[in-house]
């Protein structure tokens, strides 16, 4: 082995999460994921209720779910997950571009996601449930 | 330093249909919100006339399929970070897949009952 090599083997390593304090640009990337796992997991709900909404008589009862305080949050949770989903995958197909990956540009950008985000889930989820 | 890129190019592929999928979804998320916007959907009958529409069943189920792709691309990348036996990754692969593909059928279903 290359002294270069033993060198690298004896850096310092830290892989524990309990741990690690995620920078903001980590933050929005693990919280993109989780929003794709938790759309992906409900994307059966998602789907039956689109198609209850559309069946006679079903519109009424989709509204009945959008009224109650427990339907209104989860579907607010999924709204919320689509946007931040959105706007963090938009980030992203910046930073492919090569748009804003300076360290100062990529913090500003990952915290304008969370703060777009949350402010859109406010007023398309606020327009469609209220 | 010069590199030669080998192999079939599936990655590169796939790169390339999650970004594309997205860029689809996205004009769709606003497509749908202009016409929610447009219709004020506060009826059945309204609500229905969206997705009646020729247009916008379409695009609906292109939103559907991007929708199934990118989730695909999505998931296999979840199961390729963290699942090492191969018997395991791959079944959950077929699973991901089979559960895709009812999803589109069933998305099909819906818009076409209408």
């Amino acid at each position: 082995m290359t002294e270069l090599a033993m060198k690298k083997k004896q850096r310092p390593k830290n892989l524990d999460l309990s741990t690690i304090r995620l920078p903001l640009p980590g933050k929005v990337s693990i919280l993109h994921r989780i929003s794709g796992v938790g759309l992906f997991l409900c994307l059966p709900l998602i789907l039956a209720l689109f198609q209850w909404s559309l069946t006679d008589g079903g519109f009424e009862c989709v509204q009945a779910v959008v009224a109650n305080p427990i339907g209104k949050l989860v579907l607010l949770g999924l709204i919320w997950a689509y946007l931040h989903h959105f706007c963090a995958g938009i980030r992203f197909l910046l930073l492919d571009w090569h748009i804003g990956i300076d360290l100062p540009s990529a913090r500003k950008s990952a915290a304008l996601v969370l703060i777009v985000s949350l402010t859109l889930t406010v007023i398309i989820g606020g327009t469609l449930l209220w | 330093m010069k590199r030669n890129v080998v192999g079939a190019h599936y990655g590169l592929t796939t790169w390339i249909a999650q970004r594309a999928t997205a860029v689809l979804m996205a004009i769709y998320t606003v497509i749908f919100l202009v016409a929610v916007l447009v219709v004020q959907p506060g009826t059945a009958d309204a609500w229905r006339g969206i997705f009646a529409n020729g247009f916008m069943k379409f695009v609906t189920f292109l939103f559907f399929l991007s929708l199934f792709y990118h989730a695909w691309i999505g998931i296999r990348d979840l199961w390729m970070d963290y699942i090492k036996p191969t018997g395991v990754r791959l079944s959950l692969h077929v699973l991901t897949i089979a559960v895709l593909i009812g999803y589109a059928g069933w998305a099909s279903k819906i818009l076409w009952s209408l």
